[in-house]
């Protein structure tokens, strides 16, 4: 396997040596926040610890924990950790499940964020002479200025296509022979069906990898982008809140997603009682930054349900990797007392020989949930008989009741008819929410 | 002696079918029949045009699901009974009917059934032998 790292010094750090680095980190970052933020200090206090009691990542356990809500209560200077004079840029969450976050940056937080991307891009096959093409939002989302500062880093020729206007975005790959694009999983989906649709084949284009992320995507999705785009698909994870894409990300061995543990420390808790679970066990993920200024984070509950695997890696890098998450904890549903990730049903989807263009409705009828899922057929699976399209939704709602251990209704609807995604897909409508 | 009949899928949603017949009558495509198949969520809209090929390259560019499909469109008098006879002559032969349906000619005393049968050929002696005259792409043109 070819060896490619953006910071090997840090990237394949002994394990030891990483631990000795991320301790004394974690001892000045707590310090920080006691000092700089009050509401930080405020739960540490409750819980009765100070900074002295934290003398290296051994003591990790002893923090409180930040949860979504707690940054969203503080919006939006409270957990601001440095005089604002210190910022240069902040990001924002969608705030599509609530009040929005805001995130700070000082430029020491921008380049630690941006030297993440940049190991994704190496680690993806990007050098200078590549063309990176940046098809994620750029503006408030992280996304677009993530992968855009990562690809400057690595001194590729960046493209800051922005996220949709399809169009545009295959004249410039195709003329300007991009070879590496950033973008979320469906929409990279969709520009392989338009691409399709216009006429080329996966051999036309110039590209040899993509980096995809921002929205969960099964294996499935991946070989299907794979084969529509005729590229190697990576994997990559970040939150708004750590800083945002590139927290994690893919290597070569596409077997996991290696965490910048020099910057980001993960635990695996369980949800419900905020234990942490040794490694190797499913549970919620948990970042605490270790080296931001504006906008530290301790022990923050990421809602992703996922697990690591500190094995060696084929590719050589030492830090820790995360399995693709099986769902947030947010995006699980409990359906008739069944847990159900949207995750599922994607899979079940693409198995059955549908694109991944689904809407999933939940909501309750006569005090009983129920599900419903729209999936758009596409032409060869159109038939000019009811029975013919009735008994394809038999079909996948066998296939559905199979996966997940309760029924779906599935409803058949015509193409293009579910909202794309350009940015990120509205997979879910709880209803029930609105009810109670 | 099959002839071309559009498929159509139609979400099941307020405005769904004017929008494919106002752009019928936009392009001036006429429709010799139609019927609709309809069920909770989705309908199928079945129509013989005057214009296949036009009205199927149109559906298309909007986006429309839409097939062409063969069947076989039969010739029978006005008369009760009629109808009858010729699903007679299907159900001996031990041929089945997935769907079927009828228009009345204009000027002459005559209906026209189209059928949806799984072997046209076969379907088409049947009635030409029980005496039934079927009918042409070229006589569903000149209707």
């Amino acid at each position: 396997m070819e060896k490619r790292y953006y910071q090997p010094e840090i990237e394949t750090m002994p394990h030891e040596q990483l631990r000795a680095m991320q301790s004394g980190k974690l001892v000045k970052q707590v310090k920080h926040v006691w000092e700089h933020c009050a509401p930080y200090r405020r739960k540490m206090e409750e819980m009765g610890v100070t900074p002295d009691d934290i003398k290296g990542i051994e003591d990790l356990h002893k923090l409180p924990f930040v949860t979504k809500s707690d940054l969203r209560d503080e919006y939006p200077y409270g957990m601001l950790s440095v005089p604002s004079s210190e910022c240069v840029r902040i990001h924002s969450t969608s705030g599509t499940t609530g009040k929005r976050v805001i995130a700070y940056y000082t430029q020491h937080d921008v380049d630690l964020w941006e030297d993440c991307c940049a190991r994704a891009i190496v680690a993806a096959g990007g050098t200078k002479e590549d063309v990176v093409q940046v098809g994620y939002g750029y503006g408030l989302f992280t996304g677009g200025a993530g992968l855009h500062g990562g690809s400057h880093k690595v001194g590729s020729l960046t493209l800051p296509m922005s996220s949709g206007n399809t169009e545009r975005q295959i004249q410039f790959m195709m003329d300007l022979k991009s070879t590496i694009l950033c973008c979320t999983p469906s929409y990279a989906a969709y520009l392989g069906e338009a691409l399709k649709e216009a006429g080329y084949k996966p051999e036309d284009n110039s590209l040899k990898a993509g980096i995809f992320g921002a929205e969960p995507w099964t294996e499935e999705m991946r070989r299907d982008i794979e084969a529509s785009l005729g590229i190697k698909a990576y994997d990559i994870y970040g939150l708004t809140e750590t800083s945002g894409p590139g927290v994690a990300f893919e290597c070569e061995a596409q077997k996991g997603m290696h965490i910048n543990e020099d910057h980001f420390l993960a635990e695996i808790i369980d949800p419900d009682t905020g234990e942490v679970l040794p490694e190797g066990s499913k549970g919620e993920l948990v970042f605490t930054s270790l080296d931001k200024e504006a906008f530290p984070l301790l022990r923050y509950r990421t809602r992703d349900i996922c697990v690591l695997d500190r094995t060696p890696c084929a590719c050589g890098r030492t830090h820790v990797r995360m399995a693709k998450p099986m769902g947030r904890s947010d995006d699980m549903m409990i359906i008739r007392g069944v847990n159900v990730f949207p995750s599922q049903i994607e899979t079940v989807l693409l198995n059955e020989g549908y694109a991944p263009n689904y809407q999933i409705v939940v909501d309750r009828a006569k005090n009983n949930d129920t599900l419903d899922v729209y999936v758009e057929l596409s032409p060869e699976q159109f038939t000019d008989t009811v029975s013919g399209i009735t008994a394809r939704e038999k079909a996948l709602a066998g296939a559905m009741r199979t996966m997940l251990g309760i029924g779906a209704v599935i409803h058949l609807v015509a193409p293009k008819t579910i909202a794309r995604s350009e940015g990120k897909a509205v997979r879910v409508i709880d209803k029930r929410k609105l009810h109670d | 002696m099959a002839i071309k009949q559009l498929t159509v899928f139609v979400e099941n949603r307020q405005g769904a079918l004017v929008e494919i017949t106002d752009l019928f009558a936009s392009y001036s495509v006429d429709m010799r029949a139609l019927s609709i198949a309809d069920t909770q969520d989705f309908g199928i809209l079945r129509v013989i045009v005057n214009d296949t090929a036009e009205a199927l390259r149109i559906l298309h560019s909007k986006g429309y699901l839409v097939q062409a499909t063969d069947v076989i469109a039969v010739k029978i008098s006005d008369t009760p009974g009629k109808l009858s006879s010729a699903l007679h002559a299907l159900n001996v032969a031990g041929m089945n009917v997935e769907y079927l349906y009828a228009f009345l000619a204009r000027t002459q005393r005559h209906a026209y059934v189209v059928l949806r049968v799984a072997d046209n050929a076969a379907a088409t002696s049947v009635l030409e032998d029980a005496g039934f005259h079927m009918v042409s792409e070229e006589d569903i043109k000149k209707l």
